[in-house]
């Protein structure tokens, strides 16, 4: 726009120059809804070829009219305007191509599995568990993988929880030397774990000393994958609490840990609690370490501690391997159901840490 | 990092150095042993997956017969044993870096489109749904991969052989769904997009505006402001959360295992069936592996922990750097 103001001004004043167009501060410059106009044109010119070619595919006829789009407005743009803007638009164009083409994908995830999912999603799914049904039998529910989910995901929390808790006030509060610097990288590497590897750990330990597989099992190879999340995720909301509430506090005559405690913590409290939603989030969707260590079961086992158990993320796997129609369905229900408990726990995860975001004082 | 916060540095000195240890303050003690106690914890944690994952790693490796990185085969249920993981490697690697090559420029694409081309409006809320796309579960990514993406992929598979087949790494040499090594890196694409995009586009915003706004002041369009100012400012974030990326497609057990149909063969036809992942290898023969065929797999799954180890290490290492200098988030 400031393109449009000069030349007003220009246009006002008496033409010194023997060259007005090209001394001028100003260049001729396309008007604002040329790219509505490209996009138009490029879409009608898509279209048109595709027809003529007899392409059906939707997708090509986006894409050619995505390149059309480009080509048009880059030469129109260096014809009017100069190189300079023409680049402009263009890396403008690649931004939203890039935007809208993986928008596609995502957009088509969470829309099967929503559509697919209802399908089966009632009730009767939620509240019985698989025992005695057939592969092909419409029947049959994920109560008993709800059950090994929430169990597993529970005892990971408990035991994560305070360590990593604990761990991030160490190395916020006391943290200083090799051991602080070692534990952060080792946080950090320790997040990139993957899953399978969590779960071959175990393994290795269950084969050592002779354990049967079991819902604990999985819950501890889900807490190593929790607790550097929880960690990381503390260590910057501690770090947001203001050093004057510390100094305060500890020029009272309370001790460190009295002032950790009853100030630090209760200020960082909403970060903290959004950190380890989120990490429960993350591990709730595990599947791998489940498969080598609860082995999965169609029956209801409300004992974590001993036997096989189900969970969500496998029991759609399970489902998936089936290969009929029914179980399909039955994936993609719980599918929606484990995407749902995913998204309820991020939000009101989120929810909470805008609501008790701790004064910075910025 | 932890070091060097401002946070730790005033209480501390005076306290250790001026006073003597026994104050009496128990409590103190206590809360320091148990918060210490759980880092070392975590250092014990980490020691022992490498030891443990060693040793069953090395009784497998000293039975087998065949050679571990080069042989084209898994039996170590068979007489005698023989396993390697040159399969394994090699799919891994081909289908992380195609994952890499798609998913990388769109992702800073989208970083780039919500940090500086999105209307102000469309920008947190899309910034938001990104957030809760990386927390979407793998295994509803593979179903969503085996039952969608793959029929719909046919077209481009085809497309690619007719037009590219010359590349040899087009050439489709078989008919059927293409549960190959190719979708798989497609499909790891789509699922590193929100991971590589939320950590790109919050180094973008970290830009410092001055840089941008003495760009703007010379009269740099739109465009010339990022690859100016916002690119170089930003290349060693892309440089980390890529890796960060490439960790999460390395590892990736579920989306491979319903995607891919495996086989022990190791070809460049990245569009054929075969192959196979470490992660994948794992999942799927576990159900049928015996004790020593568990020792088996755990040594493919030691090779796979040193190469995100490395990955990821390096990545931390870059984002280090990048603090040290950056001034944006002091």
């Amino acid at each position: 726009m400031t393109h449009a103001t000069t030349t007003d001004i220009q246009d006002d004043r008496p033409r010194t120059s023997p060259e007005p167009r090209k001394a001028g501060l100003s260049s001729r410059s396309l008007p604002r809804w040329s790219p509505l106009g490209f996009a138009v044109v490029a879409i009608a010119l898509g279209v048109g070829i595709s027809l003529a070619a007899g392409w059906h595919s939707r997708v090509q006829w986006g894409l050619i009219s995505a390149l059309l789009f480009m080509a048009i407005s880059y030469v129109t743009t260096t014809v009017v305007e100069n190189q300079r803007q023409a680049k402009d638009r263009l890396a403008t164009s690649i931004v939203w191509v890039c935007f809208l083409v993986a928008v596609v994908p995502l957009a088509s995830l969470l829309w099967t599995t929503v559509s697919r999912g209802v399908e089966r999603l009632d009730g009767y799914f939620l509240t019985h568990s698989m025992a005695g049904v057939l592969g092909p039998e419409h029947s049959g529910g994920v109560y008993h993988a709800l059950i090994g989910t929430l169990e597993q995901v529970g005892i990971a929390t408990v035991i994560s929880a305070p360590l990593g808790l604990l761990t991030a006030v160490y190395l916020v509060e006391y943290g200083k030397g090799s051991l602080a610097r070692a534990v952060t990288f080792f946080v950090d590497v320790m997040t990139g774990i993957p899953s399978i590897v969590a779960g071959l750990f175990i393994l290795s330990i269950m084969l050592i000393a002779e354990l049967e597989p079991s819902g604990l099992m999985g819950a501890l190879a889900l807490t190593i994958l929790m607790i550097p999340v929880v960690v990381r995720s503390t260590e910057e909301m501690l770090k947001l609490v203001p050093n004057e509430l510390r100094e305060a506090s500890l020029a009272l005559g309370i001790p460190k840990w009295r002032t950790i405690l009853k100030v630090v913590l209760p200020t960082a409290i909403g970060g903290i609690t959004t950190g380890v939603m989120l990490a429960i989030a993350r591990i709730a969707g595990e599947t791998a370490p489940i498969m080598l260590l609860v082995f999965g079961s169609q029956l209801i086992n409300t004992n974590p501690f001993e036997g096989a158990q189900s969970s969500l993320p496998f029991y759609i796997y399970e489902q998936y391997k089936v290969g009929e129609v029914a179980s399909y369905d039955r994936a993609w229900a719980a599918a929606l159901v484990l995407i749902a408990f995913v998204m309820i726990l991020n939000l009101v995860a989120r929810g909470i840490a805008r609501w008790k975001a701790p004064k910075t004082g910025r | 990092m932890a070091s060097t916060t401002p946070l730790d540095i005033p209480p501390a000195p005076p306290e250790t150095r001026s006073r003597p240890k026994s104050t009496g303050r128990a409590g103190d003690k206590i809360f320091l042993g148990l918060s210490r106690g759980s880092g070392i914890l975590l250092l014990v944690v980490m020691a022992s997956i490498a030891v443990f994952l060693s040793y069953r790693a090395y009784l497998a490796i000293s039975e087998n017969e065949g050679d571990f990185l080069t042989t084209l085969d898994w039996n170590p249920a068979g007489d005698p044993p023989v396993f390697g993981i040159a399969v394994l490697l090699f799919g891994t690697v081909v289908s992380s870096i195609i994952a890499m090559v798609i998913a990388v420029p769109i992702a800073v694409g989208i970083a780039l489109f919500i940090s500086h081309y999105a209307p102000r409006k469309l920008a947190a809320p899309l910034a938001y749904v990104i957030d809760l796309l990386a927390a979407v579960p793998s295994i509803v990514y593979g179903i969503w991969g085996a039952l969608v993406l793959v029929p719909y992929l046919e077209g481009l598979n085809l497309w690619l052989d007719q037009f590219f087949g010359w590349t040899y790494i087009f050439e489709k040499t078989e008919i059927g769904v293409p549960r190959s090594l190719f979708t798989v890196g497609i499909l790891l694409a789509i699922m590193i997009l929100p991971i590589v995009t939320s950590v790109s586009r919050e180094v973008f915003l970290q830009v410092p505006k001055m840089n941008e706004e003495a760009a703007l002041a010379l009269g740099a369009t739109r465009w010339e402001v990022i690859r100016l100012s916002v690119l170089p400012f930003g290349r060693s974030g892309i440089i980390s959360a890529s890796m960060l990326g490439l960790g999460r497609a390395l590892g990736e057990t579920m989306a491979v295992a319903t995607v891919l149909s495996p086989s022990f063969l190791i070809s460049l036809h990245v569009l054929n069936h075969g192959g196979g992942t470490f992660a994948q290898n794992i999942a799927a023969k576990f159900g049928e592996a015996d004790e020593f065929g568990r020792d088996a797999l755990i040594a493919s799954g030691l090779v796979l922990f040193i190469l995100t180890l490395l990955v990821n290490g390096a990545a931390r290492l870059i984002i280090a750097r990048r603090k040290e200098y950056s001034g944006a988030n002091a």
